[in-house]
């Protein structure tokens, strides 16, 4: 955390495949409350990232290509238990979103969503810190 | 055979969708069903893979104009062929995830397959597929969904 600047600054790790999702994320409102660290397209390189960037906060999409997104949040918690993680995922269903917190996500954002949807759920979460 | 239900179930994702993204409602048609196995396809198509419970595909297929002022109304400026691709897989997806609200988690979707500019490449896995037609800011596309 950087607190160089008297307010502090917490890592984000973006994980989607999709660049456009990437981008809207970095495009949030929240962003400024953030310093984005890296972004992955699959799970198994948002673990070697995680390890090498040590991001305080991850968004995550759950149906990727190498590493789906429940098994990547299961190791990112293992690594890290304070990390807070975001899931962002058109899995609709509850079953998928309750598995993913009891797997240690803190929160959950279906797509499709709206900048507003995406401000809010960041500064929930946020909120956590 | 699908159900009226399910059917509406995709009718109702497309109609959210755009709703959300587009930040403009679609007009979507009446769905019909096709039973020689060419429901058809624009320039753009994300197949998504259906397994599980059921099993075949779903796909949203669009023409580049559409997919354009799709990018910008979610202020993206990169509408490179990469981007297109990107967002037309990414529609397949939503829509697809979004079904599991009613059919539940034992439908089980894959990444998209992207396919762009040889619609002839797309296949289903059998001759039955419901379309479900789309108009959206004078543009046309569809939603094709092929289930045993």
């Amino acid at each position: 955390m950087d607190t160089s600047t008297g307010q502090s600054s917490l890592k984000l790790m973006i994980v989607d495949d999709s660049n456009i999702i990437r981008r809207r994320i970095e495009r949030s409102q929240q962003i400024d409350r953030l310093e984005v660290v890296g972004a992955a397209a699959n799970g198994r390189d948002a673990v070697e990232m995680f390890r090498r960037t040590k991001p305080d906060v991850v968004t995550m999409d759950l149906t990727m290509p190498e590493m789906d997104g429940i098994e990547c949040v299961q190791q990112l918690v293992a690594i890290n238990p304070n990390v807070l993680i975001l899931v962002v995922s058109a899995l609709a269903d509850k079953a998928t979103a309750v598995e993913a917190i009891e797997k240690g996500a803190n929160g959950f954002l279906c797509k499709p969503f709206t900048d507003r949807q995406l401000n809010d759920a960041l500064e929930e979460l946020l909120r956590e810190t | 055979m699908l159900k009226e239900a399910e059917i509406r179930t995709f009718v109702d994702g497309t109609t959210h969708y755009f709703e959300t993204a587009g930040q403009q409602p679609a007009s979507v048609g009446s769905p019909y069903l096709v039973t020689d196995g060419k429901p058809g396809a624009y320039e753009y198509t994300g197949v998504i893979g259906i397994s599980g419970a059921r099993k075949g595909i779903v796909y949203f297929t669009a023409p580049r104009g559409m997919l354009t002022v799709l990018l910008m109304r979610m202020q993206e400026t990169d509408c490179s062929e990469e981007t297109i691709k990107d967002l037309v897989g990414e529609v397949a997806n939503t829509i697809s995830g979004n079904a599991r609200r009613d059919f539940g988690k034992s439908f089980v979707i894959s990444v998209p397959t992207v396919v762009a500019h040889e619609p002839e490449k797309i296949a289903a896995p059998h001759q039955r597929a419901y379309v479900i037609p789309i108009n959206w800011r004078a543009h046309s596309a569809k939603l094709v969904v092929c289930l045993e």
